[in-house]
């Protein structure tokens, strides 16, 4: 592409003009490509959604509306999505702490190498991980739970193959474990080194500093990271849709059954054609908007916060 | 004296954390602390060799309570962690105080969320490496496809009859294809955008909308973008080429659903090294006569470039482990495939998908699931390779800036 702009004489000023004309016009192109390019997305999916949202319930997969259809699975995306973000925001903000004010300098470098080294592992590789090795260490975890607390609706009757949506759950938290410690890592170095230094020579303890300077300043910042998690988690696809053996909407998370929408469009629609391929994409709609949402909110929310934090 | 100043609650509020401090170690000046003979400014604290005391003490208790309900190593040092979490706070306690034990207490989980987080990354890395090594080593793994492998051929290698036949040629030149071809349509959209961002736009509104919706982009879940390409390219090639209907199915439309996930990451990363190179190197340019454009290509692109090439390779390494939209665009294939623009395709995670959920012998899976875990070994390797390049590429091409 760049290399039709003008050719590189050091010529008269006229096709220098030329040349600075056609160059900035060249990278407004690729920005308007780029706007362009996601209302495609939305517009495309709108389109393409548009039969199955009004279409007759005989031609629905769950018969009566798309909206009964596109429910339950809905529901099993943000209940995964919820489990693991209870369980990835502790321990990521644990090791994002541990990475910024903990660990010895020189440790904390391969420290956070290692914990890029978590988010670059493949989502396919890590569902493999899940299903093979995971799901079957799992397995007497559930029988536990269900002996124990079975009179809790959440721990029916448990999997044989732990192949459920808890797993699921627990392997998406592993995944997106990694965005939230890097994001929340920036944000934690960024506290201002003499809020620190005031806190510690007031006598604090480290933790009281943390608590006192580091968590206060980095409070919104944090709530997006979480947020980005939580947007990765919603459209995460080949870990559920290799860990979940699929089902009906149902409140036991040891057993099998639930599904999310990305696992449901990556299993149907390879084969689909006709009104089935048009539902898929309206779930994939209603995915966009969920995730488009979260993730909007936690843009506004850290460039608000840029702004605040401009002064170091 | 001391006694007078303590407050009456010292746990409400922070100023009142901090003089009770005072107050404590004053105490201990004078108390217990003495007794052991160390520095006035040692005193009241506790040994160095508490927390390994306590450490054992934890390993001892919590096997014995393993050996009552049956033991397995998990479970000790589960139990163990906890145990010690919770004694050295209560030792704390008693031995110094309130409030450097809470200070104890959260590091040690702190500390401990690192030692969890990195539970999984080993155990993955394991995984992969063991079981991907019979895979990987079998002979012709790499130099042929999966052509002539049918179920019969696989339950006779888990009988022993055969070796493992098969392999991923065809996963890994569509893999390479695709990637290469997402690369060609990302980096000049996301380089010139940056460029734009950064030399053109004066930060006018247009580019707050542009950055804005870049990240957005980011978050766009894999399989939205796949299923975009895949409804793009139908469009394209039944209503507008008039293709018959299924040609839509090729490896140029996953490059262009893996587009829309890399653009993003390219944008993002490049716009930062942009900014970061120093404005005096473009008025410097601009007081020698030199135009905008040849500014931006001679001076501030090389000057950039370690980054933006770092970046691109990330970008690179995050999209070459995308299955969803692949498997959306691509579909998937059994023989090797060197056309981007005709016939289904297959890449490395799609093969990995599909040979763990549907085994080519579904009674023998043995055989596929080999297949995948050397694939999967494969994958992580070239992932491993491109963010290793994308350091070494940062170390190489970075500017020297030992003159200045």
């Amino acid at each position: 592409m760049s290399t039709t702009t003008a050719p590189p004489a050091l010529s008269s000023g006229s096709s220098g003009r030329a040349g600075d004309k056609f160059f900035s016009g060249l990278t407004l192109a690729a920005g308007i490509v780029i706007l362009a390019v996601l209302a495609f997305v939305a517009g495309f999916l709108v389109l393409e959604s548009v039969p199955a949202l009004f279409a007759p319930a005989d031609q629905i997969s769950a018969g009566t509306s798309f909206f009964t259809y596109v429910f339950p699975i809905m529901i099993g995306t943000l209940i995964t999505a919820a489990i693991a973000l209870l369980i990835a925001t502790p321990i990521a903000l644990g090791v994002a702490l541990f990475i910024s004010h903990l660990a010895p300098r020189n440790l904390a470098k391969p420290v956070g190498y290692v914990i890029d080294l978590l988010a670059a592992i493949p989502s396919v590789v890590y569902g493999a991980w899940g299903m093979l090795v995971l799901g079957p260490l799992m397995v007497p975890m559930y029988d536990w739970l269900h002996t124990y607390l079975g009179w809790i609706p959440l721990f029916g009757e448990p999997s044989t193959t732990g192949r459920t949506l808890m797993t699921a759950s627990v392997v998406l938290a592993v995944m997106i474990l990694p965005i939230i410690t890097a994001l929340s890592r920036e944000i934690f170095v960024q506290t201002p080194k003499l809020h620190e230094e005031a806190a510690l020579a007031l006598g604090a303890t480290r933790w009281e500093m943390i608590r006192m300077s580091v968590l206060p300043f980095a409070r919104s910042g944090v709530v997006s990271a979480i947020m980005l998690g939580l947007g990765r988690a919603l459209g995460e696809t080949m870990a559920v849709t290799l860990v979940l053996s699929p089902g009906i909407l149902t409140a036991n998370l040891i057993g099998s059954g639930n599904q999310t929408i990305p696992s449901e469009i990556a299993l149907n629609f390879p084969e689909a054609f006709g009104m089935r391929q048009n539902e898929l994409i309206a779930a994939g709609l209603i995915l966009f908007i969920i995730t488009l949402l979260v993730n909007m909110v936690a843009r506004f929310i850290v460039n608000r916060h840029k702004e605040f934090s401009g002064a170091n | 004296m001391i006694k007078e100043q303590t407050p009456s609650d010292p746990t409400k509020t922070a100023a009142g954390e901090l003089s009770a401090d005072v107050t404590d170690v004053k105490n201990a000046q004078q108390g217990p602390g003495r007794r052991h003979g160390r520095s006035r400014l040692t005193a009241g604290q506790k040994p160095r060799w508490t927390a390994w005391a306590v450490a054992g003490g934890a390993l001892i208790i919590a096997a014995a309570l393993m050996a009552l309900i049956g033991f397995n190593i998990a479970g000790w040092l589960i139990i163990t962690a906890i145990l010690y979490v919770v004694a050295m706070y209560v030792t704390t306690t008693i031995m110094e105080n309130r409030r450097k034990a809470t200070d104890g207490l959260w590091t040690n989980l702190i500390v401990g969320s690192f030692l969890i987080a990195l539970i999984p990354l080993i155990s993955v890395l394991w995984t992969v490496i063991s079981h991907g090594t019979p895979g990987l080593t079998a002979p012709g793994f790499f130099a042929s496809d999966m052509k002539g492998v049918t179920g019969i051929t696989d339950q006779k290698t888990e009988a022993g009859d055969l070796p493992l036949i098969g392999g991923i040629k065809h996963a890994l030149m569509g893999t390479l294809l695709i990637t290469l071809a997402a690369t060609i349509i990302s980096v000049p959209i996301g380089l010139l955008t940056s460029i734009y961002l950064v030399e053109y736009s004066n930060d006018n509104s247009l580019s707050k909308v542009i950055r804005f919706f870049v990240d957005v982009m980011t978050g766009i879940p894999s399989i939205v973008a796949g299923l975009f390409a895949s409804g793009l390219m139908m469009f394209i090639c039944q209503k507008i080429l008039q293709m018959p209907p299924g040609s839509n199915v090729m490896g140029f439309s996953a490059a262009v659903g893996l587009s829309v996930l890399m653009i993003p990451v390219v944008v993002r990363s490049t716009e930062e090294m942009l900014r970061v190179v120093p404005n005096e190197l473009r008025e410097a340019s601009a007081a020698l006569g030199v135009r905008k454009w040849r500014t931006t290509l001679k001076v501030v692109l090389p000057t950039a470039i370690s980054g933006i090439a770092s970046g691109i390779t990330l970008a690179i390494a995050r999209v070459v482990g995308e299955t969803a939209p692949i498997l959306v665009t691509a579909g998937v294939a059994l023989s090797t495939n060197f056309n981007l623009f005709k016939d289904w395709m297959m890449t490395l995670p799609v093969f990995i998908y599909r040979q763990l959920m549907n085994p080519t012998a579904p009674m023998a899976p043995t055989a596929s699931e080999e297949r995948a875990w050397g694939a999967a070994l494969v994958l992580i390797i070239i992932v491993m390779l491109l963010n290793l390049l994308a350091r070494v590429v940062a170390k190489i091409f970075a500017p020297k800036t030992a003159g200045r």
